[in-house]
Formats: structure tokens, sequence, C-alpha cells
């Protein structure tokens, strides 16, 4: 298969970027998308090597930057706004596990960094995620050291709630919501986790105070409010549901009541 | 140099040996620990885990990881489950069965006391997991649930759908950020470290390349703790996430570290097959697949050549014609076989020319049977993410046919030697989880990475590096100006200008692959004399090809992904000839490393007790020398020694 790419270049945080197009050959439909990224990379190396194509113009900017790991959709590191939507065209999967099949041959796809006011650009499609990080050390997590803790077996859950529970749990940290949403919120990410440890007996204790530091955390960072567009659902790779949000709120409201 | 493998395993009975050490292990008292600083380099189960219980006890610690945030970690990729001795289900697990399977899983080259003590804090991980809100999978009356795992005969693995080491990281992460909030640890993400700086031949701090300014950065502590994971990316194509390297590690040996047994390395049985040369990794369907799935071929050669021209699908080849060859070889444990053992019987059926896709690498997973036993729900709630992957990946749906699987490189059992304290070589260095080597022997068993990682970083290492900085609390903090940082700072620039003023005509990624074609073909899943000998030799001479002609892009003081690769790639290539090296030497087949030369009659390994009963710790002794070979022999006190048997 062969495609147009209009992928965006971008020193560094401070400078302005711009979209330069490359062309790429006889890519496999099996291949993953970063596999034809790599692909594009190999080419635009071969590229600078080469001091005529250089004198050309050919080549400025060296191998396109972007952020991968695990590839198979579940360290989050992958992003990538793809045609105008988060991880690409397929549903419910990750940058990394977008098959090129999913493309028709001679399509020109467009790839962009994750763009909202909380994620600055690194470099080219890199951005810095740091702010999620800074969320969850506001409260995401449930307040136990090692050691001195009972029997797993002495909290019981009910098989229903740990489904539920792990459902939220299952996010991530990739941002798509984020990008998604046309008020760069990140309240289905910091819903996910709240909701995941509100639902358990063990992260009960702390949901109210867990609920306000972590929603208070996320203004203080940029993130825009949530308008209920469900934008970010839709993207979501890990189908996290806005039901949390849902139940984000509720023990927001209730912790400000009692305030 | 051989006094320096003290395995320091205390006295006394096995099941005391834990308690007793700890008791005699000294303490820092509250006051003093608050003026000592420790470095963490890795942020999965085992980096995560230990920054945090450290940070706990009042230690400064500062924690490093090369993603963009310690989440990324490659124990997040983990699938399958988590080993723990509770007995839950009634069906007879003790410590001493974990123990004892795990020691006989690793083909009888694992230290007795290390096991037992992994075992013993087994339970301990369920619980304080629980209690961070990892949600297990949980039985109707509210009771956690088990699953079965390969080379045990109990059910003792704790999951999460398929998600279990995500959700144990985030537990770690989770504990890791309230210690960043609280101030004891400080987190540097996309920062690599390029070398450990010894001083009066101690770890003392590192040299690290903030990844995203391209600086040179030094800090310094009174200990260093590697936690970076294994070098399976030696072979260009593994499971592992595309930036797990062995570097940290490296440096370690470099500097004087001893690396043990790096031979040990894992194929997992059921990966993806490869695709094409497109392909920039494996992705692993989690071993968990082998509870429910039956693996077959068919057993006439002209249905395998009807499947890969595709004139029939696999669902219509009838019963009587499959070999269930796992079921037909190991009637005792069937398709639950340990991991080695499973990949060779693949390897076997292919070589034989009944591989079932077009490159003739594949054989068949089938959820047939389960699906008519337990239902399509039952299955998609035990699988589904896994199913959806595959799905995603291949394009066929694995609820309809079979899934096809071949084995990959997934693990490394090798790693930096330690004693039993998790401390190396160098005083005041330690490494947990997969980089270090101690606990899985020949062969790691399902589900008992994410029981080590954790058990290291929760439990033992921080009352173990208590006894070290027991030493240390008079000596004030490390000075990053004594000439010892200068050097090794000055050595990581040279070597950076080195790489990037070479300009030659090679990507990096090119002569990985190179390397991995070369590691796969004669260091993977079978070895012999003569391919171990052509490796090293090929391996040296790839090493001169791309100190002169690699092509680094880009420029060093910038984020620079090419830079970072080739520094990597410089140690596999390094790392590569090592493992060949060790292979050579051993010569005996045992749990992943399969010497041809040294097989029964019928295909199993053969090991040799008489002569290989010892972890091999390599000492470095400079760039294109011969590391020596140093044997720490293995002594078991309370295992009766046996061949190998799941047949019966």
């Amino acid at each position: 298969m062969d495609f147009t790419l209009k992928v965006w270049r971008q020193k560094n945080a401070k400078s302005k970027g711009h979209f330069e197009t490359y062309q790429v050959k006889n890519i496999s439909p099996d291949s993953s998308f970063l596999e034809m990224m790599d692909i594009l990379n190999e080419q635009l190396i071969h590229e600078g090597m080469d001091p005529v194509a250089v004198d050309r113009g050919c080549q400025s900017s060296g191998p396109v930057s972007f952020d991968h790991d695990c590839r198979e959709g579940i360290c989050g590191a992958c992003s990538l706004y793809i045609n105008g939507r988060a991880h690409g065209p397929d549903d419910e999967v990750t940058t990394c596990q977008l098959h090129m099949r999913k493309f028709k041959d001679g399509d020109t796809i467009t790839v962009e960094p994750w763009r909202s006011n909380g994620f600055p650009v690194i470099k080219d499609l890199v951005v810095d995620r740091k702010a999620f990080d800074k969320i969850l050390q506001a409260g995401g997590f449930i307040s136990v050291g090692t050691g001195g803790v009972p029997d797993g077996n002495t909290i019981l859950i009910s098989h229903e709630t740990a489904e539920e529970s792990m459902d939220g749990a299952a996010c991530i940290g990739c941002g798509a919501c984020v990008a998604t949403c046309k008020n760069g919120s990140a309240m289905l990410f910091v819903a996910a986790r709240v909701s995941s440890l509100a639902l358990l007996p063990q992260g009960r204790v702390e949901a109210a105070k867990r609920a306000k530091a972590m929603v208070a955390k996320m203004d203080e960072l940029g993130f825009g409010s949530c308008t209920n567009t469900r934008a970010c659902e839709m993207e979501c790779p890990k189908h996290v549901t806005v039901s949390h949000i849902a139940r984000l709120n509720r023990e927001f409201l209730c912790a400000k009541f009692k305030d | 140099m051989a006094e320096k493998l003290i395995s320091k395993i205390p006295e006394g009975p096995l099941s005391e040996k834990w308690t007793k050490h700890k008791s005699q292990l000294r303490v820092v008292n509250p006051g003093n620990k608050r003026k000592l600083e420790i470095i963490v380099i890795g942020t999965g189960l085992g980096g995560a885990s230990a920054a945090a219980s450290l940070g706990e006890l009042g230690y400064n610690v500062k924690v490093f990881c090369i993603s963009d945030s310690p989440r990324r970690a490659h124990s997040i990729a983990a699938q399958g489950g988590i080993n723990a001795a509770k007995n839950y289900q009634n069906d007879n697990d003790s410590v001493y069965r974990l123990f004892y399977e795990t020691i006989k899983g690793g083909d009888y080259r694992s230290r007795e006391a290390n096991v037992y003590r992994l075992a013993e804090v087994s339970g301990n991980i369920i619980d304080q997991c629980v209690a961070q809100g990892v949600p297990f999978a949980r039985e109707y009356g509210g009771m956690l649930a088990n699953r079965s795992f390969g080379g045990a005969q109990v059910s003792r693995t704790f999951y999460a759908r398929g998600q279990t080491g995500q959700q144990l990281l985030l537990g770690a992460y989770a504990a890791l950020n309230r210690q960043i909030a609280e101030g004891t640890v400080t987190s540097y993400p996309r920062h690599e470290m390029l070398d450990i700086v010894l001083i009066n031949g101690e770890a003392k701090g590192i040299i690290a390349r903030n990844l995203v300014t391209g600086e040179i950065e030094r800090f310094g502590a009174h200990a260093v703790v590697i936690a970076s994971g294994g070098y399976g990316n030696t072979y260009f194509l593994s499971t592992n996430a595309m930036n797990s390297n062995g570097s940290a590690a490296w440096q370690c040996f470099k500097k004087g570290a001893y690396f043990a047994n790096p031979c040990f390395a894992q194929i997992h049985p059921t990966c993806i097959p490869v695709h094409g040369d497109q392909q920039s990794k494996l992705t692993l369907m989690s071993e968990s697949l082998r509870n429910d799935g039956r693996i077959w071929v068919p057993k006439k050669m002209e249905d395998v050549m009807r499947l890969r021209r595709k004139e029939v699908k696999p669902s219509d080849i009838p019963e009587e014609d499959r070999d269930y060859y796992l079921e037909r070889r190991y009637p005792a444990f069937g398709n639950l076989v340990p991991r080695d053992v499973a990949s060779r019987a693949a390897k076997e059926r292919c070589d034989a020319g009944y591989g079932v896709n077009e490159t003739g690498l594949a054989v068949f997973l089938d959820f047939s049977t389960a699906i008519k036993r337990l239902g399509v729900e039952k299955i998609r709630e035990r699988y589904g993410n896994l199913f959806q992957m595959y799905q995603k990946i291949t394009d066929t749906d694995p609820y309809k046919e079979p899934m096809m699987i071949y084995p990959a490189i997934h693990y490394t059992m090798g790693g930096l030697w330690v004693d039993y304290n998790l401390q190396t070589t160098i005083p005041g260095l330690y490494a947990i989880g997969e980089a270090n080597f101690s606990d899985h022997g020949g062969n790691r068993l399902g589900a008992s990475a994410l029981m080590q990682g954790l058990a290291d970083g929760y439990f033992i290492l921080p009352y173990t590096i208590g006894d070290y900085l027991a030493t240390q609390f008079k000596n004030p903090k490390t000075d990053t100006n004594a000439p010892e940082f200068d050097a090794a700072e000055k050595a990581v620039r040279e070597k950076i200008d080195r790489l990037m003023s070479i300009k030659g005509h090679h990507t990096v990624d090119e002569l990985h692959k190179k390397l991995g074609h070369i590691m796969w073909e004669y260091v993977g899943m079978a070895r012999n004399e003569e391919g171990l000998k052509k490796a090293i030799e090929l391996i040296r001479e790839l090493r001169k090809e791309f100190w002169s002609d690699v092509y680094v892009a880009g420029d060093k003081d910038n984020f620079n992904q090419e830079l970072e690769k080739a520094l990597r790639l410089a140690d596999f290539l390094e790392i590569g000839e090592l493992m060949a090296r060790d292979a050579l030497h051993r010569k005996e087949s045992c749990g992943g490393h399969f010497r041809e030369e040294m097989q029964t009659e019928d295909g199993e390994t053969k090991r040799d007790d008489k002569n290989f009963m010892y972890v091999a710790a390599w000492e470095y002794k400079g760039a294109d020398e011969e590391p020596e070979l140093h044997k720490e022999p293995l002594v078991y006190e309370n295992i009766k020694i046996a061949t190998r048997n799941y047949k019966d």
C-alpha cells in the first residue's frame, strides 16, 4: 500500500510547528501504524545520509519523533491524532494497535500530536503529559504503606463491584480523552481513577478527599471543564465510559456539601 | 577474585533462614534515614515498589525512568497473573510447594534459599496489593479468584482480567505517587542512566542523560538500586517494549559487577507469529490462555498444505486429524507444561513441517472445546481483552477460528549477580526484579515475574539495604564534583560524541535487526557449539561495523530517539556476545538453554549436574578482552535433584 503523509514537525516547545508531506510505499496492510512510521523514519534517515538529497532540500528535519513503547496497547505511551481522531480511525485501540488495513491504498493521512493546553509539545508528535502524574500525586492513591495490612480475603468485594472497578482501572493514561475534548478537559482520566477506587471498600475511606484534591489539581494545571459532550468516551481506547464521570461528580458534590 | 561470590545464604533450616537473617540485619534509625540518599533506576514493579517502600521508611529516594511517566514501565504489559501460595483453593498449596515448583520449573539452576524466601513472602504481596485497591478478580461470594498456570499443579495465580501487570504496577505507581507528594521521593522521568559512578569501589551515583534536553547530569547517593529489567531486546524482535534495554545493568557490569547466567533467556510459547520484515515487535498472548486453549497442528501433511493455501479453515479439520501434541507428549501437564517445554515442542512440530501459516512457523491455540464447555460469555469474561487484541492485530476472530501462535523471546532469567541481600559484587549497588539473576534458574514459571519484582521491592530490599546503609549514615552527601564523577561524565560525553561523528551508512535499526537475526539463529531456541562460535564471530564483526558505519541522525543536545537507540544498541552488541559465550561454555541443556548436543532420545533437555550445577558469573576484563568466568556452586539441601518430568 502507498500513502501520502502530512506530518506535524516542531523542533521544540518554543519553536513554531508546520506540516511536512512525505510519501511512503510498499507498506504491508498487516503493518501497524507505528511500523509505517518506522519505515518513514528509516527513509528520512537515509535521505539525511545522502548529501545530494539534502542539497535538493529533500529532508530538513530528520526522523519524526513520537512516543511509543509496549506496542501492544497497554503502556499508554503512544498518542497521535490521525485524520482528526485520537488514535486514528479504528475503535477501542491505541495507535500502536491500529493497522494499515484500516486505510485505503493511496490515502492521504494527517498526523498531529495531542493538542491541549495541558500537554505542551516537546518535539514533533511528542507531548509532555507530566500533568497526569501530578493529578495522581494529588490523591490518586489509597494511603496505605508497605506491610501491616490484613489478609486479602478479609475484604470481601462482590464480583460485580470488582469488575466495575476494573473498568475504570483499565485507563492507560494516554490522554486521548483530553486531546479529543473540545474543552481540553481531563475529566474522564480523573473520573476513572476516582471512581475505580471509590467503588472498593479500601478506597471509600478517602473517596471524598480524593475527588476534591484531584479535581482541584486538574483545574490548577490548565485543563478545561467538562460540558458532557461525551466525546472522550467515544475515543477512549480502553472503553472507559462517562458513567465514571457521573460517579466522580457524585463524590465531588457530596464532598462540597459537607464543606 | 572468586571470594567476591559470597552468597551470604544464612545457616539453618530453610524455612527459618529469612526470619533469622532479618533479625540479624542492621537497621538505620529514623533520624539517620533522613540523611541517606538512594537512587533507584527503573519504575517497573521492582523499581516502583522499592522506591515507594524506601520513601515510606524515610530515606531520600531519587527514582529514574526513561519513559514520560513511571507508569509506562514494561511490567504494565504482563497479562496473566501473579502467583502466591495462599492455598485459598484448598488444593494443598503451600510455601513449600510453590518453592519446589519454582526450583523444578527453573530446572535446578536457582538458589534454594532465595526461592524459598520468594514463596514465603508471596502471600504478603497479594494482601499488599488488595490494600492498595488493585481490583483482582473475585468469586461471586466476594473472595479472591484464582486460575492455573504452566508448570504448577495447583491453582494459585491471582489476576485482574488479562491486565494483571497493569493493575499491580498502577498499585505500586500509586504508592510511589503518594511518596512523591510527600517529598520523600523525587521522580526523574525521561532520564536515562548512562553510567554508574564508584567512589572507593562503592556505588555512589550515576550519570544520566536528560532525554528532553540532551543534558548530561550527575546524581549522587549513598546506594544505587538497579531495577531496569532484562535484555531480551538483544534479539530485536521480542515481546519486550521497544525501549526496554539492558544498558543500565551493562554499565554496572563494565564497572565490575558480575553478570550471571546471561544465556538463560526465556522463549514464550504463545506469541502472535511474525508477519513480515516490517515488523517492529512481537505480541504476547498470555499463558493463561493455555488454561482453556488446546494447542495442535494437523496430523496429516495434506491438511497442513491446504491450510497454508487457505483452502480450508482450521475449524474444518476433524478432531481425529488433529495432533494435540502437548497432550500427547506430556499427559500429566498437557497444555500447561512450562514455557520452555511448550516452546520447544512447537519448534519440533514446525521443524517437522507441520507449521500452519504461510511461513510454516505457527501452531494453533484452539478454544472451541472450552467454548462448548463454558459458553462464549465465560470465555469473554476470562480473556476478552486478549481476544480483542488478537483480532485487532491479525484480523481473525478467535471465538470462531483458533489463534495462531509461535514462540518468541520474552524474558531473561540471567542478570546481575546478587547475594542473598540482593547486593551485586559492587558494595552499595543492588539489583532487583528481572535485572538480577537469582530466582528463576534456567526457566521462569508463568506469573512469577510479577511475584519476584514485588517481593524484591516491597519486602526484601527495604530490609537488606538497611544493612549496608547502617554503615553509611556517618558519611556526608556524595559530592558530585568528585573526580570520579568528572571521569564518568567525560567518558559518557566521549561515547556520545563518537557515535554522533561516525555518520556512516546504516541506520541504528538496520544494525539492530542484523544482530537480532544472528541471535535468533544461533543463540535462540536451539544452540550448538559451531553455531555459538559463529555467533561470537559475527557479533564482533557487526560491532565493528556499528562503530565505523552507523548513522545517528539529529543532534545530541536535543530530544533524539535515534541517539537513545544507538547507545542501547552499542550495549546489546556486547550483551549478545556474552550470551553466546555463556551458552557456549554451558555444555548441557537446561531450562530455556537447549544445546542440541545434549538431549535425550525423545528430544528433552539433558542436564549435566555433575559439571554444571553452578551459577556462571562473568567478570568484565576490558573491551574486546575475554571476560573471566567465576562459579558459584548451587547446593541443594532440601530438594532432591531429579530430571524434570511433565509426562507422568
